[in-house]
């Protein structure tokens, strides 16, 4: 129960941080993109500060097996460079350049209630379930 | 390039970053969890016993954001531009690509680059090189 709760409002924070920061609108996240348009290079300050406020935490956390509410500690061991990985990056970029949302504002909006959103998560979320058959296809 | 001075928003982008940084540092020191929403989302397409119920918990949380938000003041702007077609095709490449590259920009750009992981420094170059190619394209090749 505690660790639903704590999922809940870290969720809750991290959306309106979303919402703070300027990237839970398109329109500001493209004015990033832009760069030989009219450039707004706020978002690059959301990833410096967001980093600044997570660097230390993930020092921490690397140091323990557990965490403090007794889960296992889940951070991701892998340090290798493959295909999928690149591939996969540089796909979401086109994807990202292209509406200007990216999964967590995208949720954000939907919650806002706005339509286009829902329209990009229910396509992203059955993008997601064409991984998952591919996937489940390849391994059969 | 220009710099849009009329649309730099410093502190408000700081300000956010930090609550979003103190979002994934929550997550990982409370639920010993990364906070990356892609694989948050994209793990409920393969759903395991004890692992559906923090992931409804979390989404909750963000969809609930702007209605927190909405308690105590009016929502900032949100302006989507693209078109419908535009944005299920958006959406069916993010969905893939972020699954196939096992991250978006939290999970790679924010709590990766936190974590100095190779793998998500790599992705995070590579997604804001395809960003940055995609909109001009769009704006500066097909618009203009």
């Amino acid at each position: 129960m505690r660790t639903l709760l704590s999922a809940f409002v870290v969720g809750l924070i991290f959306g309106v941080g979303l919402l703070v920061s300027g990237m839970a609108n398109p329109q500001k996240v493209l004015g990033f993109l832009d760069l030989a348009g009219a450039w707004d290079p706020s978002l690059a300050l959301v990833m410096v500060g967001a980093i600044g406020a997570a660097f230390i935490a993930f020092r921490v956390a690397a140091g323990r097996r557990e965490s403090l509410l007794g889960e296992p500690m889940r951070l991701p061991a892998r340090a290798d460079i493959d295909g999928r990985l690149l591939f996969g990056a540089l796909g979401f970029g086109v994807g990202w350049g292209m509406a200007g949302f990216c999964p967590g504002p995208a949720v954000v909006a939907l919650g806002a209630g706005e339509a286009k959103a829902l329209v990009f998560v229910a396509s992203m979320v059955a993008g997601m379930g064409v991984f998952e058959l591919i996937e489940r296809k390849r391994r059969a | 390039m220009t710099v849009d001075w009329a649309a730099f928003t410093p502190w408000s982008a700081l300000a956010g970053g930090v609550l979003i940084g103190l979002a994934a540092a929550l997550f990982i020191l409370l639920n010993g969890r990364v906070a990356g929403i892609s694989g948050i989302v994209g793990g409920l397409l393969a759903p395991q016993r004890g692992d559906v119920g923090w992931r409804l918990a979390f989404i909750a949380g963000m969809v609930g954001a702007p209605l927190v938000w909405l308690a105590t003041t009016s929502l900032p702007e949100i302006r989507i531009e693209a078109g419908y077609p535009m944005l299920i095709l958006a959406g069916l490449v993010v969905g893939i690509s972020t699954r196939y590259g096992a991250g978006c920009t939290s999970g790679h750009g924010v709590c990766g680059i936190s974590r100095l992981s190779p793998r998500s420094l790599l992705a995070t170059v590579a997604f804001m090189a395809t960003g940055f190619a995609t909109v001009f394209v769009i704006r500066h090749v097909i618009g203009g």
